[in-house]
């Protein structure tokens, strides 16, 4: 039996890493749930946003607040990315065959892939911790940095506003009255292409933050692209595709099953995260929190 | 009739779904205060009129002019601001959606600024929503998902209410009272199209008629002509 404060430290690092997956999921699953596009480029999103954050950590590196400014400018950068890929692109393909669309933004992966090889190279690349709280404290006999401290309470804070957006707001309430019925939102007098527009945005905006607040801990190198985007998947297809408590829940069940299940299978971490989603596949194949889809 | 221009005029409009052609060249003209009537058989091309109107499926030919500008091919939301409220015939209320959220998405400020509809004014229209406010759309009754679906629309403060099949799967108890409010509501002055199958319904509302048969206009005139002359019912409404 391992120490407590060895489980412990194993818990948190699966926490933390949840966290980062919840950033990129919940935008795939937003962008699922009311544009019905699966965006297979989510996961590029994130990549830019992790290079775009070094590229402004490297421009303004002496300003101590400089990876703050990267943080936000990569995830506006994304943002406006996505909105540049939704309104031009796209949008053409909305009520077509799935087949396009997924054509499309696999297209979009293999584009912005090797852009970024051409732009930033094939080494790896890193960025340090912010220098206010590149520090970290001893709690319950484990290391904590206090990076991980500040992810671990922005995820939650980050679920609860957006949480709070969808159910109380009035473009909460456009974006779920789009997500069940598009065309009679329209004949009610609401652009519903001008939110597709606004969702996809907000989705790859936080696919963006995702990947530049996770440069800190961990390195920018190509493939994380692909990496990501197949974690994400297995979180919102363990959490239900399109049900926003269900991502954060899926992404929390990946970062531990991921962590604990390293110390089972040292060599094959990611089998069991394989075999978990199995299961759920075949138990419930609409995922844990999500619902069957109306055909 | 007056002799003031219509305010929604539908000229030979020709609709089809893909390869299957339903409307040949329909006319209407629906005059302001007016409660027209479109009758006949399912399937004769009722609703595909309502959609082309509205934008939902554009025609292919002819033309859909709203207080003499050309609306035809309009994006759905931008008829829904020229000011044509249009309640489906499958409801469409949001399931997920409470009673008040489904009404809140709706809200369209009044043309001219005049105060129009408010929650509270649907509420006092359809006493029973108000006290549903909290209820998701899905755990409606048929009969309050009718009253939800067209308060919603008349939140956008519409000059024109295309009502499309409101009685179809009513109880008959509810179907009078919802003729009782469809009145009030052209007692205040609402223009109305609608279009139904319940001959009963629509000729105690109605002040002129069109008889649709197969994607065309087959009879047009007053109701009162309908409504006296029963043999003239029967030709063109037996089923």
């Amino acid at each position: 039996m391992p120490a407590p404060s060895f489980l412990f430290a194993q818990a948190l690092s699966g926490l933390t890493a949840a966290m980062f997956l919840f950033l990129v999921a919940s935008g795939l699953s937003l962008i699922f749930g009311v544009l019905r596009v699966l965006n297979f480029a989510h996961g590029s999103f994130y990549m830019v946003g992790a290079y775009l954050a070094w590229q402004i950590v490297h421009w303004f590196g002496r300003d101590p607040a400089s990876f703050w400014w990267a943080a936000v400018g990569a995830a506006v950068g994304v943002a406006l990315l996505g909105g540049v890929v939704e309104r031009v692109l796209l949008r053409h393909l909305y009520g077509k065959e799935e087949l396009y669309q997924l054509l499309f933004t696999y297209a979009l992966v293999l584009i912005l892939s090797d852009a970024a090889k051409v732009l930033w190279g094939t080494g790896q690349l890193s960025v340090s911790r912010p220098p206010g709280i590149a520090g970290a404290f001893r709690f319950l006999d484990t290391t904590i940095p206090y990076y991980n401290l500040f992810i671990l309470l922005l995820g939650p804070a980050i679920a609860l506003g957006f949480w709070l957006m969808l159910g109380r707001t009035r473009t909460g309430r456009f974006i779920r009255a789009a997500a069940l019925d598009r065309e009679m939102l329209g004949a009610l007098g609401v652009n519903v292409s001008r939110l597709y527009t606004g969702v996809f945005v907000l989705g790859s905006f936080l696919a963006g933050l995702g990947g530049a607040l996770v440069t800190p801990v961990k390195a920018i190198v190509p493939g994380m692209d692909v990496e990501i985007i197949v974690e994400a998947f297995i979180v919102v297809v363990i959490g239900g595709l399109g049900s926003f408590w269900g991502t954060f829940l899926g992404a929390v069940i990946y970062g531990q099953v991921l962590s604990f299940g390293i110390l089972v299978f040292p060599r094959f971490s990611i089998f069991s995260v394989f075999a978990l989603m199995a299961v759920v596949l075949i138990i419930r194949p609409w995922g844990l929190l999500g619902r069957p889809l109306k055909t | 009739m007056s002799g003031a221009a219509p305010v929604l005029e539908v000229r030979d409009v020709h609709t089809a779904y893909g390869l299957s052609r339903v409307l040949f060249g329909v006319s209407i003209e629906v005059h302001a205060g007016e409660c027209v009537c479109l009758l006949g058989r399912n399937g004769v091309g009722k609703t595909t009129t309502m959609r082309s109107i509205m934008g939902l499926t554009p025609p292919s030919a002819g033309r859909v002019l709203w207080k003499g500008s050309d609306i035809t091919g309009w994006a759905p939301y931008r008829v829904a601001r020229a000011g044509l409220g249009f309640v489906p015939e499958d409801r469409r209320i949001f399931a997920d959606l409470t009673v008040w959220e489904n009404l809140d998405v709706a809200v369209r400020a009044a043309r001219g600024g005049a105060g129009g509809f408010s929650i509270e004014r649907v509420f006092d229209l359809f006493p029973k929503l108000g006290e549903l406010t909290g209820r998701q759309g899905g755990f409606l009754s048929g009969g309050e998902q009718q009253m939800l679906t067209i308060g919603r629309t008349l939140m956008g403060n519409p000059e024109l209410l295309l009502l499309d099949e409101p009685s179809e799967g009513l109880a008959p108890i509810v179907v009078d009272h919802l003729r009782d409010q469809i009145a009030r509501l052209k007692g205040d002055g609402l223009t109305i199209l609608l279009a139904e199958q319940n001959v009963e319904f629509s000729l105690a509302l109605a002040d002129r008629v069109y008889v649709l048969e197969k994607g065309a206009i087959r009879f047009s005139g007053p109701a009162a002509r309908l409504r006296a002359d029963e043999a003239l019912r029967h030709e063109l409404l037996a089923l």
